[in-house]
């Protein structure tokens, strides 16, 4: 599977990590829910790591689409809150 | 479901708006890599930008470094003449423009890593333009209708990813850049009203008054000059016009 770490590219990753990487998803969210930065944050740097480390950098020419995308933990929680609300965080096409 | 699956749907709506803008295969290709240099321009303006408000916080600290000796020497001067009121208040205005100085620093560091990103944002993207490109050839010569209809989205999507991964990039160095440079019109104004003090001793005109002080000590100095210089020439001159 390939998982995008926004702002970082993209990286090949086995489903062991897959499952790691979903564990640790639902502790996200969990933190994202109760507005836990702090939290959030840290899951998602470690979410990251295990990425980084784990999982093969794919090319800058490949155009493979991701299984997953995991945002930056140096996101406010306001900005997470604003990149799922579809709110136009990311710029629209005009 | 997770935040991993949330961030993928919200990157699949915004490609999916992306390729629903033209029906034509062909037109989806050249449509598609128009917007991709596009992208590429904006993320070395994003670039620009970052840089440019990097720059002005640069001045602001050399701004506010040479105040502190400034002040410095104002405390110094005000404790000599035995205002420990006006000392205390330029070095409290000192204490706040060191603050301003920190919070500088943070901003600086911030703005060096938008500006890292971007610039590892946009390799890639110019990376995935380019790859784009090759295929964009290949898909118009070889594939009939149906498959280059496939094989246009998968490519589309893939690029479309990396182009909302820059656009959140650059859209987010934008806010920081524009938090940037109100906080640093602020510190500008306060810099130039010479109104720091207000925020810390509550007390106006300490410029007027420790101005007053040196301007005090200044003619005390001068003052004592001229008697000095009297005390010989002017003595001497009136024994004279007594002797005649």
């Amino acid at each position: 599977m390939i998982v995008r770490l926004m702002g970082e590219g993209q990286y090949r990753v086995d489903d062991v990590l897959i499952g790691r990487l979903n564990e640790l998803d639902d502790r996200a969210q969990a933190a994202t829910d109760a507005e836990d930065e702090p939290t959030l944050d840290r899951i998602l740097d470690e979410m990251a790591a295990l990425v980084r480390e784990q999982g093969e950098a794919m090319p800058d020419d490949d155009l493979s689409t991701s299984d997953f995308v995991i945002p930056p933990s140096d996101l406010t929680l306001d900005e997470t809150k604003r990149l799922m609300s579809h709110e136009g965080f990311i710029p629209g096409i005009a | 479901m997770g935040l991993m699956s949330r961030t993928s749907n919200v990157v699949r709506a915004w490609i999916s708006k992306l390729l629903d803008r033209a029906e034509d295969p062909s037109v989806t290709l050249d449509y598609s890599y128009e917007r991709q240099r596009e992208q590429l321009q904006n993320v070395k303006k994003g670039i620009a930008e970052v840089v440019t408000a990097k720059k002005r916080l640069e001045l602001q600290t050399q701004k506010l470094e040479t105040e502190l000796p400034k002040l410095d020497g104002q405390a110094r001067q005000a404790l000599a003449a035995g205002r420990e009121d006006l000392a205390r208040a330029a070095l409290e205005r000192k204490a706040f423009a060191q603050q301003q100085l920190q919070g500088l620093d943070q901003q600086i560091t911030g703005l060096e890593q938008q500006q890292e990103k971007l610039i590892t944002g946009e390799k890639r993207l110019a990376g995935k333009v380019e790859a784009f490109r090759t295929q964009k050839e290949t898909i118009k010569a070889q594939y009939s209708a149906a498959e280059a209809q496939v094989r246009i989205t998968e490519a589309a999507s893939g690029i479309g990813e990396e182009m909302a991964d820059t656009g959140l990039a650059i859209e987010r160095a934008r806010d920081k850049t524009e938090q940037m440079q109100a906080r640093a019109a602020a510190v500008d104004e306060l810099v130039e009203a010479g109104a720091l003090e207000d925020y810390t001793s509550g007390e106006g005109h300490l410029d007027r008054e420790l101005a007053e002080l040196t301007q005090q000590s200044q003619v005390d100095e001068e003052l004592a000059k001229l008697k000095g210089e009297l005390g010989s020439g002017a003595a001497k001159k009136e024994l004279e016009e007594e002797k005649r």
